[in-house]
């Protein structure tokens, strides 16, 4: 929604912006936070991929209006998995 | 027993005495004795929100450093059957109290009052730890503005930290006309972002600044919107259900938020 000048209502604007800032204040106060969903991710993506060890990156970007969760996980190899019902 | 209830909110100046005072009106109109205790040791102000600096003789430091007893330095406001005042102390700091003591004063006005309502300074030093260390419940004032609505962010996640159960939301000066032209974030907007349980809705409304103005807070006496919105928390606060439907000049969003909140 944009105003008459092409500018989006302040509004949405203080919305957006705190939706950014809230989600690098809580990741920021709540360390274990990140950890957690460390290990989850760890756990789930090690199900199907095999990896290079525990150092998997995560963090949080700014894009353009919302705010990624940035994963960078080394990988050695993918697992073998047959298709549903060839096995 | 009676029921401790913090008020917070972390930012300054977002109405945390005032809301205070006017809950503590509200609920001592219902019948509850009810005592405002000021945790804000050194900025004392509910006294003058109250209108009743000049019958401060004793205060919280004095009770805690066992100058004079409890009993002794609770002011009766004499407009209003059930309300009590435990005021501040004016000339020390923050740390002239432990979280400990002020959770023993506070369990001491439990055996005496319905409602404690504890008025937390700003901040999240130890004037706050103070404040949160014997509440059973927490309420948290904001404005709709953005540096309101990020330090209320924090003080839930600290107030969870102290597993205290989950606080529930006061805004507080909401102004319809702006909400509705896209100039203020509404009530639904803050709610979504905070995650919290809603509990009032408060319009700005000059009379709050008039009524403090003369120590006579809005909601002793009938006719302000402010007032008419503590008094509707103060029922809720008592676990009744009270519709959202406190601003007239709101329509759009308040319909809105009353479907959120199940209420048609």
């Amino acid at each position: 929604m944009l105003t008459l000048f092409g500018r989006s209502p302040s509004r949405d604007v203080a919305k957006n912006r705190l939706r950014n800032v809230l989600a690098h204040d809580r990741a920021d106060t709540s360390p274990e936070f990140m950890e957690l969903l460390r290990q989850d991710v760890i756990r789930t993506v090690s199900e199907y991929v095999e990896l290079s060890g525990q150092n998997i990156d995560l963090k949080l970007q700014n894009a353009d209006d919302h705010v990624a969760i940035v994963a960078n996980i080394p990988i050695k190899q993918l697992k073998r998995r047959g298709r549903p019902g060839n096995n | 027993m009676g029921e401790v209830i913090v008020i917070t909110s972390g930012k300054g100046g977002v109405g945390k005495t005032t809301t205070t005072a006017n809950l503590g009106v509200a609920l001592a109109q219902l019948g509850m004795k009810t005592c405002l205790l000021d945790a804000d040791i050194g900025l004392r102000n509910l006294d003058v929100v109250l209108g009743l600096e000049n019958r401060i003789v004793y205060d919280l430091v004095d009770v805690v450093e066992g100058f004079c007893r409890l009993r002794q330095a609770l002011i009766r406001d004499k407009r209003l059957e059930g309300l009590s005042l435990l005021p501040a102390a004016q000339t020390k700091d923050k740390t002239a109290v432990t979280p400990e003591q002020m959770k023993a004063v506070t369990d001491d006005l439990r055996e005496e009052f319905d409602y404690i309502l504890v008025d937390s300074p700003a901040g999240i030093e130890q004037g706050f730890r103070n404040a949160i260390a014997g509440a059973d419940r927490a309420l948290i004032v904001a404005t709709p503005e953005v540096a309101s609505v990020r330090d209320a962010d924090r003080i839930i996640g600290l107030e969870e930290a102290a597993e205290i159960p989950p606080a529930r939301l006061i805004v507080n000066r909401v102004r319809p006309g702006m909400v509705r032209r896209g100039d203020m974030m509404s009530v639904e907007d803050i709610v979504d972002i905070l995650a919290i349980d809603l509990i009032g809705v408060v319009p700005e409304d000059e009379q709050i600044i008039v009524t403090t103005n003369r120590g006579e807070p809005a909601t002793l006496s009938s006719g302000s919107r402010a007032g008419e919105a503590y008094r509707s928390i103060a029922h809720r606060l008592r676990g009744e259900e009270v519709p959202f439907a406190d601003l007239e000049e709101a329509g759009g969003f308040l319909s809105r938020l009353r479907r959120i909140f199940g209420q048609t």
